[in-house]
């Protein structure tokens, strides 16, 4: 840990520009032998750009790349794996169908057998049972990897970067879906890696951990650093200060009062991801209610609960007094839901499909008779919703494909305002989106509640948030950990509910 | 409707060429008997397209088609049973398994080449044990006459069973291409997480298919059995629903689902059946059948990816 030794990895100066974006401006990160540096920030502040960098997958518009003093540059993962630098995702890249020991050494198996080319299996359970001994990982080598644990399948991949003389760990939200004593169990891990000279760059968003483990915490923030904090210096609130940094001007349109305040309760409602952790919240006639937290808080969960789509294992939700029964998305329709989802070429659009067929898919019965569709009364309706939401498209029939992101979002949109709609659900609903169609998007919000219906929109966008909420629900990790009124909402306290670093009642 | 044009400018090239080679591809009784066996065909075609286009598939249909046929002639022979009512009866049982089929893909969610798979195991050694592994058939079909004629008779010079594929198609296109039934049916085969989050029931959608197809097999093996007059309980129907596939296939479905069209698959029925015609006619050795067959569907859907890639990079 002596500030003497040649840093492992240094970066300087690193920019990258999307098209549209700057995603990194002159970002700089270092890393030394036997320090875990922890790198954090709101989502979309570049930490995930900047390891993709490192891990070959974009290429810098500019900055250098040092490791061992050595400027390189690196076109691919298997570059950097060269180099010694090791990658555990979110994702983890473990195939279930083969065993631990398979996995480990998958596209280096030793060989023997000449032409054959047979795997020494021999050895690579005898190397496999060793990585794990060191790791303290009682597992077999020949255990089914997909019958493991997700805190075992972790450990895997940690003994496959430790098999590949890794000397830098990079560790993208490593807990974030492990028991606490699974937890404790990795952060022991990481403690021993580094006793071994092993450097770590650990991205979490808990920040309980970051400041347990961390040498250091370097802080980005929109796309820059935005400081960085000493072991002694650092505590949760320096961090949420250098996390939201700015003053924000909010551009809010206030509301008059909720006519309903209870018309959408939700009580007690569990999701299968998190069955332990109920969530109970109530959205007004005419009220926009924001969803904050961090990716895997357990939002969109809550969404796809209410609309049907994974049904709820429990509690209950109320609209207007009655109480709703939804066990489809169908169902939830028929009773005025509605869920603008997130991950719109997939689940919102057919993108091969017109504009026109795509607006019309939940309404089609409107514009039938006897069971056969009206080709002009579809045509009427596509058009005039396409245009009152200008929609920038040649034609209805153009394929959604051709759209741009914010243009296809409107398509999705159009879909539901063909419907009487009593509550409406968005999730990350400008995610993608430029900053034209954004804040057209956020327009049409406000003119939803103001036709009275209950708005509800996640976002991890903060400043989204803060701008089109009336209320702010904050979730971490399952739990509902506090409802903030427009007054009280700033990014700092959204980001302290969501790092769950305090809890609240409503 | 590209597609279409190029299978239907392929069928026009296919006959010229074999009425020019053998002046006898354009003899009434051959045109005829062509078009009677388009008929048969076609129906176990436009079932398999609309399963097709939900992304699924059926396997079974061949085995269905032996199974019912066997039940027919017994129901009509050895039970007794008035023959339109035992052809209700058939119907009827073919839907029974199409609502099976239907159930254990979207219900119970078992791939549907496995279930028809099963299915075509199943149905064929069934068909075989209750027929006692012995040829059934209805001997001079004293009192079916009427119903014979659904499958050997002519409408003005017209083959039936061709008459009642016209009519099915047309009522299958409305189905298919102008009703909300039909695009559901699409949007479910195209991208069914996107269909289930607009609201559609897409496990009914699917199951649905199911039932169609096994319908209009239920009344393809009814023409099938009164044509040949004679089911074997182990051959017949054999490789049948690959025809249909083949057929729709060569129409313009895909296999990955969402995709297809009642006029090419009856197009792509037409176009394998004047291939067999052509074997026989230009004195190819008929053993050689299938291999034409395989060899012409390549072919077909080989130029239709190249046009493809040609109009994607352009």
């Amino acid at each position: 840990m002596s500030r003497t030794t040649t840093p492992l990895l240094e970066m300087r100066g690193i920019s990258k520009r999307f098209p549209g974006v700057v995603a990194l401006n002159n970002v700089s990160l270092e890393a030394r032998p036997g320090e875990i540096v922890a790198l954090v920030g709101e989502n979309g502040a570049g930490k995930s750009t900047l390891m993709k960098i490192l891990g070959g997958i974009h290429q810098p518009d500019a900055g250098e790349i040092r490791i061992n003093g050595e400027a390189i540059t690196i076109h691919s993962v298997n570059d950097s794996m060269r180099l010694g630098v090791g990658f555990i995702h979110q994702e983890l890249n473990v195939l279930p169908n083969l065993d631990v020991a398979a996995n480990v050494f998958l596209g280096r198996e030793p060989r023997f057998g000449g032409f054959l080319n047979l795997i020494d299996r021999r050895r690579i359970e005898a190397e496999t049972e060793k990585l794990l001994k060191r790791l303290g990982v009682d597992v077999s080598p020949r255990a089914q990897a997909g019958d493991l644990s997700i805190a075992h399948r972790q450990m895997i991949e940690i003994a496959k970067a430790l098999s590949l003389d890794t000397r830098l760990l990079i560790m993208d939200e490593p807990t974030s879906s492990l028991t606490l004593a699974e937890t404790n169990r990795l952060l022991e891990v990481v403690k021993d890696l580094r006793s071994h000279g092993v450097g770590v760059i650990y991205i979490s968003h808990r920040l309980g951990e970051v400041t347990e483990i961390a040498d250091r915490v370097v802080v980005l923030r929109d796309g820059a650093n935005a400081g960085t904090l000493e072991r002694e210096e650092m505590n949760h609130e320096r961090i949420v200060q250098l996390m939201v940094g700015r003053d924000l001007q909010h551009v809010h349109t206030p509301k008059t009062e909720s006519v309903q305040p209870d018309y959408f309760v939700v009580e007690n409602l569990r999701t299968r991801r998190y069955p332990d952790k109920p969530v109970s919240f109530n959205v007004g006639r005419g009220e926009v209610l924001g969803v904050a937290g961090l990716v895997g808080a357990g939002r969109t969960e809550v969404a796809q609960a209410l609309f049907g789509v994974e049904p709820a294992l429990g509690g209950r939700a109320m609209l207007g007094g009655e109480e709703l029964k939804v066990s489809s998305p169908q169902e939830a329709i028929d009773n005025g839901l509605c869920l603008i989802p997130e991950d719109r070429r997939n689940l919102g659009l057919i993108t091969s499909w017109t504009v026109r067929e795509n607006t019309t898919l939940a309404t089609l019965t409107s514009y039938a008779r006897s069971g056969l569709v009206d080709f002009a009364a579809e045509n009427k309706a596509a058009v005039e919703m396409s245009s009152k939401l200008r929609v920038k498209t040649p034609s209805v029939e153009t394929p959604v494909s051709q759209l741009s992101g914010g243009n296809q979002q409107k398509v999705v949109l159009a879909k539901w305002l063909l419907r009487k709609l009593k509550v409406i659900i968005f999730d990350e609903p400008t995610r993608g989106i430029d900053i034209g169609a954004k804040s057209e998007i956020y327009e049409l919000i406000n003119q939803l509640a103001a036709d009275g219906a209950a708005v509800i929109v996640i976002s991890s966008d903060l400043e989204e948030i803060l701008r089109i909420s009336d209320r702010i629900a904050v979730m971490h990790e399952g739990n509902l950990t506090g409802v903030l009124r427009r007054a009280e909402a700033s990014e700092e306290a959204i980001m302290r509910l969501a790092v769950g670093s305090q809890y609240r009642g409503r | 409707m590209k597609k279409e044009l190029g299978i239907l400018i392929l069928l026009v090239v296919l006959c010229a060429i074999t009425a020019i080679m053998n002046h006898r591809f354009l003899a009434p009784e051959n045109l005829q008997n062509t078009a009677r066996l388009i008929g048969a065909y076609g129906l176990l075609g436009l079932g398999l397209g609309a399963v097709i286009i939900t992304g699924g598939i059926d396997l079974s249909v061949g085995s269905v088609l032996a199974l019912l046929g066997v039940l027919l002639s017994m129901a009509i022979r050895q039970w007794g049973v008035p023959g339109f009512a035992a052809v209700l009866l058939i119907v009827g049982a073919a839907m029974g398994l199409g609502w099976l089929h239907g159930f254990l893909v979207a219900r119970v969610r078992i791939q549907p080449f496995i279930v028809t798979l099963c299915g075509l195991l199943f149905y064929r050694g069934l068909a075989r044990f209750i027929a006692d592994d012995e040829t059934k058939g209805f001997g001079d079909a004293v009192g079916l006459e009427r119903l014979q004629s659904l499958a050997t008779g002519n409408l003005l010079g017209v083959p039936a069973p061709f008459v009642l594929l016209i009519a099915v198609a047309a009522l299958m296109w409305v189905l298919i291409h102008r009703s909300v039934y039909g695009r559901y049916l699409f949007a479910v085969g195209n991208n069914e997480d996107a269909a289930r989050y607009s609201g559609i029931n897409s496990k009914r959608m699917i199951a649905s298919a199911y039932i169609v197809c096994a319908a209009l097999a239920g009344i393809a093996a009814v023409i099938f059995a009164f044509y040949t007059n004679s089911v074997s309980p182990s051959s017949h129907g054999n490789f049948f629903e690959l025809y249909g596939i083949a057929a729709a296939v060569l129409g313009g479905c895909s296999l990955r689902g969402g995709e297809g069209s009642i006029v090419g698959i009856l197009l792509g029925t037409a176009l394998l059946q004047v291939l067999q015609n052509l074997v026989n006619l230009l004195g190819i050795p008929s053993s050689l059948n299938f291999a034409v067959m395989g060899a012409v569907i390549l072919i077909g859907v080989l130029a239709d990816q190249l046009l493809k890639r040609k109009k994607g990079k352009a």
